[in-house]
């Protein structure tokens, strides 16, 4: 009986976001220049419609097993009057929130690990500064051009999510000599299976190649990395799928920080919209685990996927001006 | 492996990152929620304006920046008695305690005698402290 109030419940989360997203004071303001219908609306207004939205956000982003920053800057740089500079910024602040109050549970259960995080993380964040500098540079050309990459790479990862299927627990026979050289390796305790799991990597030297490029994507467009960190420890490295989402979850901390500093000193964060982004995100993850404890989270996450593929294609619609979605 | 068995805990630096990040995240949360009341109620006045935002948001940083008089960099600290930019002590405090969990770290490995991870979190903290520093990005003009 409870299940199936919270699997409605989920439901009629969904069906209220997309209300939100679809409502015409919304629609009216994708528009970046000044338009009198938002004017005229008091200047709380949107931090309040924001708030909630980004609870929403927080729950389903839980429960679809997503980072709050891959569904926070495509949506809300699509349906809110925000410059795209803006909420990169603060998209960057949400994720790095996040990671931050997620990462003490996961390190002291050690299921976040960093003997794998500190190296992945060392190249990740040097190179979310290129991809943040580079973001405000093309932004600053033309912000469509963002804009419809943003599209794209939302479109990718939405494919990615649909199509991956992570691994449990990989078998690695031989692991190889960086990530013997770095004690990349460790045991946790897996309470589903009552069992202790011991685990290395295989492949180490081409997944931290791949953490450049997650790093430069995670500072251009001010998306959190979970969604290709988990892919590249679990599939590409061979570490246990409940480590790699917990390293993931703590490495953002690391990554966004340094893509958040240039943003923030560039002025890319406003006080108004960010506090409630933030703490409304936080909260709703808060809430959405406690829900995903008796929830079937699969539903929920292919709604979330098919709305990052609504959301990829509409910014990218706006940054091609092509004019199809309004 | 029985559950308890002490291979199976988190390691020492592991667990003090974690304590220390813990304390910095509360204290972040509650400094944003004090300093965002601070600015919402105009205890102390707002550099910009809340009317005055909506009209401004939707421009590009740079157009930003110029019609608000809004500085760059750490120049926001001149600018602490403003009721938004107060906030951004509380951002600051998630920015940097990144680099205070690393300071510990670089302490612990250096104890271990493990020189390939402290050197690793040394160059993390230089990377941190080049972006938080405002040397890189920085301009907004």
């Amino acid at each position: 009986m409870l299940k199936s109030r919270i699997n409605m419940l989920g439901g009629q989360l969904f069906v209220l976001m997309a209300m939100v997203m679809t409502c015409p004071g919304i629609a009216t303001a994708t528009e970046t220049m000044v338009d009198p219908a938002i004017s005229s609306k008091p200047w709380w207004f949107w931090p309040l419609v924001l708030f909630v939205f980004c609870l929403v956000l927080g729950v389903l982003a839980v429960m679809a097993g997503v980072g709050g920053g891959v569904l926070y800057v495509p949506l809300v740089s699509g349906f809110f009057p925000f410059h795209i500079d803006f909420v990169r910024g603060i998209g960057l602040m949400v994720a790095l929130a996040g990671a931050l109050a997620a990462g003490p549970g996961l390190l002291k259960r050690n299921l976040a690990n960093l003997r794998l995080a500190l190296p992945v993380a060392l190249i990740a964040s040097t190179c979310s500064i290129a991809g943040a500098m580079l973001g405000l540079y093309l932004s600053s050309l033309n912000p469509d051009i963002i804009q419809a990459c943003l599209g794209a790479t939302i479109i990718g990862i939405a494919c990615l999510l649909l199509f991956s299927k992570n691994t449990e627990k990989p078998v690695v026979t031989k692991q190889d000599a960086i990530g013997m050289a770095l004690g990349i390796q460790g045991i946790y305790w897996d309470d589903g299976a009552q069992e202790s799991v011991e685990w290395k990597t295989h492949r180490t030297l081409l997944g931290l190649f791949m953490f450049i490029i997650i790093g430069l994507l995670a500072g251009l467009f001010g998306l959190g990395a979970g969604w290709a960190n988990v892919p590249v420890f679990n599939l590409l490295m061979g570490v246990p799928l409940k480590v790699s989402v917990a390293t993931s979850k703590f490495l953002l901390s690391i990554t966004d920080t340094s893509a958040a500093w240039i943003y923030l000193n560039r002025g890319c964060v406003i006080p108004l919209i960010a506090v409630p982004s933030i703490v409304g995100l936080m909260l709703g993850s808060f809430l959405g685990v406690r829900i995903l404890a008796v929830a079937k989270p699969k539903m929920i996450r292919y709604m979330v996927i098919g709305v990052l593929f609504f959301a990829g294609f509409k910014a990218l619609d706006k940054g091609l001006g092509l004019g199809f979605m309004g | 492996m029985d559950k308890d068995n002490d291979a199976l805990k988190a390691s020492e630096e592991q667990v003090l990152y974690a304590n220390v990040l813990m304390i910095g995240v509360l204290a972040g949360l509650v400094l944003m929620g004090v300093t965002y009341f601070i600015y919402l109620t105009g205890i102390f006045p707002a550099h910009v304006d809340m009317s005055y935002l909506p009209q401004v948001w939707g421009k590009n940083v740079n157009e930003y920046l110029h019609l608000t008089n809004t500085p760059h960099g750490w120049e926001w600290t001149k600018l602490l008695m403003k009721g938004d930019f107060l906030n951004y002590i509380g951002f600051a405090l998630l920015g940097l305690m990144t680099v205070g969990c690393y300071l510990l770290l670089v302490r612990g490995y250096m104890r271990q005698k493990d020189w390939a991870y402290t050197a690793i979190s040394v160059l993390e903290i230089i990377v941190l402290c080049v972006a938080a520093s405002g040397l890189l990005g920085g301009g907004g003009h």
